[in-house]
């Protein structure tokens, strides 16, 4: 066992797309940020998707990436089991409707406060390996609890039907006075959480995570976790206990977890074992690669895109492609829908696939990384174009 | 004491199909270094080679009066109806062991697709990160999976065995055991001994086995290393594809079958020891008839529910306190 199997820890994907790290630029990327998110309902209608249920998920789906790259992108450590907190939160949250009310904030608390527990058990055991081992343990942990939650805790997670809120629960905080028992659907202090206002719920928890994030990365804790991505030995041999970073840094995606999968239960109260199937671990480390990992944006970029064009795809069918394609002679359209076919609709997972595989081969930096590429050409060009025309700037050697 | 024994044999034909799989990865991960997360996506294709011929078979048999036959097909499938439409007895035969022909079938279909999905994909990553391997063939993995389901849907498949296997062996004071699962066993004995022998006592085979001790110095002596372990990897693809097509009998292949079979594979290449032959086989068995035993009545009253978790919960404790599998040797991926 040579070279080959000794993959070097410190190529583990190159840090892309870091913006400058100065309290004034991160500022600057804050109020965009805010801006951009709390607009979403504006610009999202002239791309198809200016309806609030897509940019719920956008945002949903953006806490639980974002969390994800607190561990994989900044520590290194890849994880084949957050769906389980995911999961976990959803649970928490459907349980806390059911006992204290449909006041959505314990559910996000609590939601938040399980997904760490969780991932505090979880982390302890799992981050005593690290690399492909400590990928099958998670999965391991991931797999049992799904398998659980399917078969013995039943009484608990409600097995294959989902876990629903009842009228005859017991919601104990609820006003049940006069005959009427409340509605049941998630309410902030008597705002009910439907439509954009769910939204803008969602949008104001992204932005506090994003903001949460951003300051891990420009702290100590995140240098510290950068360090131990780049070289972990080297940091043991300095003396440095690395573990309790690590545990620190799952600990806080677990988190970001658990509030994503109690975001998803107060957007919809019910919550089924599928949010802890490995496929939905596998779909948040896809969003994180797509997007970039490591970086700030990314993941959010990551998660928006997969959900926009999960949306977009699976709309899709046969006849709406033909249509498209209807300006084109039959002899093309036919066989041309027939393939594009496979894409679309149900075939929305085969896209998936391929995009995955595509980002990984050519882009392992993601989008970001992409973006980065496009702007450092475009700015090349002009500096060529600029050096052309004035001449004689560049002396002979 | 009976109860203990069929529970032993009922973990045996599972742990032939753990042991097989894992018996491929951990070849993979041996030779090539790399992380194949697609493995399982092999099985699956195999078991539908199986689904395949058993289709064309049965297809051709009701056009038989024709005398034109499909287009495509291996030599085999062409001459399947003439001898149905002449001999109808030796047809019906053919028919009856479509499962056992697809063998003959897959191997050079497995041994084509393992070659290409190395020269094509998987050799540009040998250099990259372990976990960028993983992304890659995870992909792959839903690509292929999702390619089956619109050919064949999403529904399992079932496939029949030979109605000569159809039925259960009577060993006696309550054992019964179902013929086909027997002939799994076997099978899986007779593959795993096969790929042993074949790296144990061929030239090629040692130097495989060189090339897994030190890649480098076997290049450096003028043998070409990369076209062997190419070869290798097809071998490992072979291995899943027969282990695919001899399981249909027992569970109707559908198009996610390979993504169940492969985390419970690489929980068994975990705790065999990563790039341990031996150690795959063995804790492929040994899971298989901890899976089965963990399943009786006696055990899930005390613990329920230990069935669904008893596999991860052996890698758990197995990678804590062996960290390097059960014959894990020293050095293969430690960190």
């Amino acid at each position: 066992m040579s070279t080959a199997t000794a993959a070097p820890v410190s190529k583990a994907i190159p840090q892309v797309g870091e913006p400058k790290a100065t309290s004034k630029g991160d500022l600057m990327t804050l109020a965009i940020f805010i801006a951009v998110v709390l607009t979403a309902p504006i610009w999202a209608i002239p791309i198809g998707a200016g309806y609030p249920d897509l940019l719920q998920k956008f945002a949903i789906f953006g806490v639980f990436a974002i969390g994800f790259n607190i561990l994989f992108g900044l520590t290194g450590y890849l994880s084949f089991g957050h769906a389980a907190f995911l999961g976990g939160g959803s649970y928490i949250a459907v349980w806390s409707f059911k006992l204290l009310g449909m006041n959505i904030l314990p559910a996000v608390l609590f939601g938040t406060l399980f997904g760490g527990l969780f991932a505090l058990a979880i982390g302890f055991v799992a981050l005593r390996r690290s690399g492909i081992y400590f990928s099958i343990l998670t999965l391991a942990f991931a797999q049992m609890s799904y398998n659980l939650a399917y078969s013995v805790l039943t009484p608990v997670t409600n097995g294959e039907t989902g876990l629903r809120v009842l009228r005859d629960d017991p919601r104990i905080f609820d006003d049940k006075s006069g005959g009427y028992d409340g509605t049941l659907i998630g309410n902030l202090f008597g705002l009910e959480m439907t439509g954009y206002t769910a939204f803008y719920f969602c949008a104001s928890v992204l932005i506090i995570a994003f903001y949460i994030s951003q300051r891990i990365f420009r702290s100590p804790f995140g240098l510290m976790l950068r360090a131990i991505k780049n070289n972990q030995t080297r940091m043991k041999f300095t003396g440095l206990n690395t573990r309790p970073y690590a545990l620190t840094a799952f600990v806080i995606s677990g988190m970001y977890a658990g509030l994503a999968g109690s975001l998803m239960a107060v957007t919809d109260p019910l919550a089924g074992a599928e949010r802890m199937q490995w496929t939905a671990s596998g779909e948040v480390v896809l969003m994180t690669i797509l997007g970039g990992t490591g970086t700030l944006l990314g993941p959010i970029l990551g998660a928006v895109s997969i959900k926009y064009f999960e949306n977009i795809f699976s709309a899709y069918n046969k006849s709406q492609l033909l249509d498209t394609f209807s300006f084109l002679p039959d002899s093309i359209a036919e066989p041309l829908v027939s393939v594009l076919g496979l894409f679309v609709g149900e075939g929305w997972h085969l896209t998936l696939g391929v995009l995955f595989m595509l980002i990984v081969i050519y882009l392992p930096g993601g989008l970001m990384e992409g973006a980065r590429r496009v702007s450092a050409m475009l700015r090349k060009r002009k500096a060529e174009k600029t050096d052309a025309s004035s001449g004689q700037t560049t002396p002979a050697e | 004491m009976e109860a203990i024994i069929l529970q032993i044999l009922n973990g045996l034909d599972k742990g032939g199909a753990y042991a097989l799989i894992a018996l491929g990865l951990t070849l993979i991960f041996g030779t090539l270094g790399v992380v194949n997360f697609a493995h399982g996506a092999l099985f699956m294709l195999g078991a539908f080679v199986a689904v395949t011929l058993n289709h064309v078979m049965t297809l051709e048999k009701v056009v038989l009066s024709e005398t034109e036959t499909t287009a495509w097909g291996t030599p085999l499938e062409i001459r399947t109806p003439y001898i149905e439409d002449w001999f109808g007895e030796t047809g019906a035969f053919l028919v009856d062991y479509s499962v056992p022909f697809a063998l003959i079938v897959a191997v050079p279909f497995m041994l084509m697709v393992g070659i290409a999905m190395e020269r094509g994909l998987i050799r540009y990553f040998y250099k990259r990160p372990h976990a960028e391997q993983i992304l890659v063939t995870f992909g792959l993995a839903i690509v292929l999976g999702e390619i089956i389901k619109k050919f064949y849907g999403a529904n399992p498949i079932p496939q029949s065995a030979p109605e000569a296997f159809a039925g259960s062996i009577d060993f006696g004071s309550g054992i019964v055991y179902p013929y086909w699962r027997l002939v799994y066993l076997f099978f899986s004995l007779a593959v795993i001994g096969a790929v042993m022998a074949f790296l144990q006592f061929t030239t090629f085979g040692m130097v495989v086995r060189a090339g897994m001790q030190d890649r480098e110095t076997v290049g450096l002596m003028g043998i070409n290393i990369t076209r062997r372990f190419t070869i290798v990897f097809g071998l490992a693809a072979v291995v899943a594809g027969l282990a695919g097509v001899m399981y249909t009998p027992i569970l109707p292949p559908d198009y996610h079958m390979g993504m169940d079979f492969l985390v419970l594979s690489f929980v068994v290449v975990v705790v065999g020891g990563m790039g341990s032959l031996g150690g795959a086989v063995a804790a492929g068995f040994l899971l298989g008839i901890l899976q089965s035993f963990a399943s009786m009545q006696e055990v899930t009253s005390i613990l329920p529910g230990i069935d669904q978790i008893i596999i991860y919960l052996v890698a758990v404790v197995i990678l804590l306190v062996r960290p390097r599998g059960l014959l894990g040797r020293k050095g293969v991926f430690e960190d």
